[in-house]
């Protein structure tokens, strides 16, 4: 099918932006509800689109429509289009819907700042970037909005860049992500020279006569990418530092944006992966480490925001789990995405919130007892909790469930270990969570009498009451009569019915709450029964100490790469000096010795020249009669 | 009479020539020994033609007086300007192109 109207979905916001950084402090007044409404809009169309992706049958959904004939050079052809399928469909609603929701909250949480205007234009540039990730037909059309999402979220990560360790952690996430591009690039340059093409449709083709080696090296250099942009195990180091922008940004790179571009792109390579065995696992153990990592770093944070952006890194290790568990999986990655889209922005909302009543403090031992002051906030924030947590009926019960069950039934000591690890990671998700909830809204107050909690205007309270609705029903929704299993079966192959369970989902289930019920007890028995301290205690044991930083992921990456590649870099800037320069410079100084040398001939007498042309000619007969003789 | 005898007596000019131009500092000095030379060049030229029973060498030591005379027009004329600008004939002092 073509279509006309998918180049609106990016061009809305793109314009929008355009216009907004373009105008200048002109747009100062009105900038705001422009760049609303462009995403809205977008919405809006996506809707449409929805619709009319209902209308038909299920193998006739994919729409495409051709932009321009981008790079032609001999038998490589590629165009700037766009495709519209089942899986994009899922992300542009996503993207658009709950970027529309994130921006009608800044209206209100960045009422008080200079640059409102500049934030908007950013936060536009940023969906504009994800649509076209999500809308590319080819691997180089995912690359530019792939591109698009690094800057924009350096340039909104690093919005209050006058503050140099903000503008450092822009830098961290921006040099982080640049590593994994790497490999994305080299992807792609794999995937031509093996087959010459790079559209998804193409490569699809392809597989299936490419050599294994070729199909696990592209996957893991795409995994190398979706580490990077997903803020996996190992390149998860610039996540927490992120925190820096503001907090609406968090809650669009959180849920709508960016940390999701790495689950689209396995899930949306899913014929790579599935001809790569190898690559796969690779991608399920990423998962299940950063699952892990990210959960552990979550228990032992006091900051609000910095304790979510861990919960992200390991809710982001389910995705990637459930998308290297193969067909059986790829569609439950997708569900927990969505699902933890509404929860996850919900509370990074909700945080906000906070933070907007309690004068930007972000210490959650400087809470205690909000949930008489901010009504709302609570009560959309514990709707999340839940959802994360995975208590049935909420969303996160679904979606996170079926990934440890999926990965429990993949078989053999593989999926044994993997299961138990996505298990023990759910039971301290909820540790994490419940203590982040009690911290935050139960017990006393902690705060000094500076602070007048309060709760936030309409415009910020809409959006977040509109999200707990969707992390309660969202879940529900996705698996009646396995809906979004089959909406997405075109997309990714579906798997014939597994062979022998190892587990049963009403098994996995009932563990999965035991397990939650201990979590939440556990954190209930250690933060409720006793007073918590303001101040971080400071005689804690070696774990705890290790898990606040964060898991010695900095001090590792300094060890291993920071300080060896300072040396280097020094090292060659000696070497340069040395032997580059000193051959430029060696040059120089021998025709300036040369010429005042020969200078030193040019004395301005008469004589003295005739001396040279009277010695050059006895020289000149002396040679000749040498030679001859 | 041993036509090489000319030759030699042609290389002794020739190099007292050469080493008055060298070592005398009056221009006027400097410009008798060129002129030395160049006739020290025009007696071995004539020897030549002398030697190998021709007229090249005639008509070349003819040119070289031509153009003698010439040099000594300009010659004598720079020398005097700089004599009446400087009030010196020496040729070191006229060393300004340099300093």
């Amino acid at each position: 099918m073509i279509s006309n109207s998918l180049v609106y979905l990016i061009v809305l916001p793109l314009f929008s932006s355009a216009v907004l950084l373009l105008t200048g402090r002109r747009a100062d007044r009105w900038g705001h509800i422009l760049g609303t409404l462009a995403p809205g809009i977008s919405f809006l169309i996506g809707l449409y689109q929805l619709a009319q992706m209902l209308g038909r049958s299920n193998e006739e959904r994919a729409v495409t429509q051709k932009l321009f004939s981008w790079i032609s050079v001999g038998s490589f052809q590629v165009d700037a289009s766009l495709m519209l399928d089942q899986l994009s469909i899922c992300f542009v609603l996503l993207i658009t819907g709950v970027g529309t929701l994130i921006h009608i909250y800044s209206i209100a949480y960045m009422s008080h700042d200079h640059d409102r205007r500049r934030f908007f234009a950013y936060l536009n540039l940023f969906i504009a970037a994800m649509l076209l990730l999500v809308l590319g037909d080819s691997y180089l059309n995912l690359y530019v909005g792939w591109e698009g999402v690094g800057l924009a979220s350096y340039l909104l990560i690093g919005f209050w860049n006058q503050k140099p360790t903000y503008a450092t952690a822009a830098k961290k996430a921006f040099i982080a992500n640049r590593v994994g591009d790497l490999g994305l690039s080299l992807a792609i340059m794999i995937a031509f020279a093996s087959m010459g093409t790079v559209s998804f449709a193409g490569i699809k083709e392809h597989a299936g006569q490419a050599s294994t080696g070729v199909l696990t090296a592209i996957g893991i250099t795409l995994l190398i990418a979706a580490t990077g942009k997903s803020a996996q195990f190992p390149l998860q180091a610039w996540l927490g530092d992120a925190m820096a922008g503001p907090t609406p940004v968090s809650a669009l790179i959180h849920a709508a944006t960016m940390v999701t571009a790495g689950v689209y792109l396995i899930v949306r390579s899913n014929f790579i992966f599935d001809a790569a065995p190898n690559a796969q696992l690779a991608v399920a153990i990423i998962g299940a480490i950063t699952l892990m990592f990210g959960a552990l770093i979550g228990t032992a944070k006091d900051d609000i925001k910095k304790a979510l952006a861990a919960s992200t890194m390991s809710q982001i290790g389910y995705m990637i789990l459930g998308a290297g568990l193969g067909p059986a999986g790829y569609a439950f990655a997708i569900m927990h995405l969505l699902t933890h889209g509404f929860f996850k922005a919900g509370m990074f909302l909700g945080a906000g919130s906070v933070m907007h009543g309690m004068d930007d403090e972000v210490n959650m031992r400087r809470y205690g007892g909000l949930r008489k002051f901010l009504p709302i906030t609570f009560a959309t924030f514990g709707l999340g909790y839940l959802a994360i947590i995975g208590v049935p009926p909420f969303a996160g019960f679904y979606s996170k469930d079926k990934i440890i069950e999926v990965a429990f039934n993949s078989g053999g000591a593989k999926g044994v270990i993997l299961g138990c690890a996505a298990l023990l990671g759910a039971a301290i998700t909820a540790f994490y969570m419940t203590r982040v909830m009690i911290l935050t809204f139960a017990g006393s107050k902690r705060w000094d009498d500076k602070a007048h909690p309060h709760e936030s205007p309409v415009l910020m309270w809409l959006p977040m009451v509109l999200l707990a609705v969707g992390s309660v029903t969202s879940g529900f929704l996705f698996t009646q009569g396995n809906s979004l299993q089959k909406w997405l079966a075109p997309v990714v192959e579906q798997s014939p019915a597994a062979e022998g369970e190892l587990l049963k989902p009403a098994v996995v289930s009932i563990l999965a709450l035991l397990l939650v019920i201990t979590g939440v007890g556990l954190a209930a028995m250690m933060y409720l029964r006793k007073p918590v301290p303001v101040q971080a205690p400071a005689d804690v044991s070696i774990f705890t100490r290790i898990a606040r930083r964060d898991l010695l992921q900095d001090e590792f990456n300094e060890a291993i790469f920071m300080r060896p590649g300072q040396k280097l870099a020094k090292a060659l800037g000696i070497a340069d000096n040395a032997v580059i320069d000193g051959a430029v410079r060696g040059v120089a100084r021998l025709t300036q010795g040369t010429g005042r040398t020969l200078g030193l001939t040019q004395n301005g007498f008469v004589r003295s020249y005739a001396m040279w042309i009277l010695l050059g000619a006895i020289g000149l007969l002396a040679t000749i009669w040498a030679v001859t003789l | 009479m041993n036509p090489e005898n000319y030759l030699y007596v042609s290389a002794l000019l020739f190099s007292i020539g050469a080493v008055g131009v060298v070592v005398r500092r009056n221009a006027i000095v400097v410009f008798m020994c060129v002129e030395l030379m160049l006739n020290a060049a025009n007696l071995a030229f004539v020897t030549f033609a002398r030697i190998n029973g021709n007229l090249d060498g005639q008509v070349i030591a003819f040119f070289t007086m031509v153009v003698a005379a010439c040099e000594v027009v300009v010659g004598l004329a720079i020398i005097v300007t700089i004599y009446r600008s400087r009030r010196s004939a020496s040729v070191d002092e006229a060393s300004l192109l340099k300093r």
